[in-house]
């Protein structure tokens, strides 16, 4: 039972990982690109730790995940807003058909 | 169903592959903030890595390994982030040269100097 749960934590994650990776890679804009990155690295990260601990079945282990788990769900998003207000203040480009920008429109305004 | 050695195998190859991803995206640009976001999965993606070695070597210290990857990975983040903001920017990210450029017109520069200066 925990062995098959295991296996299929672990392929979960791991695709996860994977999709990160390609989102990274063929999204065409640095937001797109932070969403793809923040969510699905994340995710396939806590899958992959939980993993761990349902293999070692230990009091120890079991709080290190947990500890590694809620500390990737409380930065990455800290993390992604810091490096998307750079961006956006450093006038990163955005994708060419984007119609709505609320941000530049409020300050163009008189 | 497939054992778990081979799971194991298939998610440590996936794992990589988004790995190899990203590691294209902090070459390639184009813009700094670009590469701040594949840096940040990169380390997101080495504390799934130190998971599963934990799970290959059956060693449960690995997970200590992931658990100050995570808690640097994000200073690093941080910092990474405050730099881009406040770096001096008077070229707009897509003029910025790479390294690899900026590396091959130094090389380039003083054979152009000799050049030139020969009258």
């Amino acid at each position: 039972m925990s062995e098959s749960l295991i296996t299929i934590l672990l392929i979960a994650g791991g695709a996860f990982a994977a999709i990160a990776g390609i989102g990274l890679l063929r999204f065409p804009d640095v937001l797109m690109r932070m969403h793809a990155s923040t969510k699905a690295g994340t995710l396939g990260v806590g899958l992959s730790v939980v993993s761990v601990a349902i293999f070692f079945k230990d009091d120890l282990v079991t709080t290190k995940v947990v500890l590694i788990v809620s500390f990737l769900l409380l930065t990455a998003p800290v993390a992604a807003h810091l490096i998307g207000r750079a961006a956006y203040r450093t006038k990163t480009p955005l994708w060419e058909p984007t119609v709505v920008d609320d941000q530049r429109d409020q300050s163009e305004k008189p | 169903m497939i054992d778990q050695e081979t799971a194991l195998t298939v998610a440590m190859t996936l794992t990589v592959v988004g790995l190899v991803c990203a590691c294209i995206r902090l070459i390639i640009g184009p813009s700094r903030a670009d590469r701040v976001v594949s840096l940040d999965l990169i380390t997101v993606l080495l504390v799934a890595i130190a998971a599963q070695l934990s799970l290959l070597y059956e060693v449960a210290a690995y997970l200590d390994l992931g658990l100050a990857i995570a808690l640097i990975g994000f200073l690093a983040t941080v910092a990474f982030a405050r730099y881009i903001e406040t770096a001096p920017h008077g070229k707009t990210p897509e003029e910025e040269p790479t390294q690899l450029t900026s590396t091959l017109q130094s090389v380039k520069a003083p054979d152009d100097q000799s050049v030139s200066e020969t009258p």
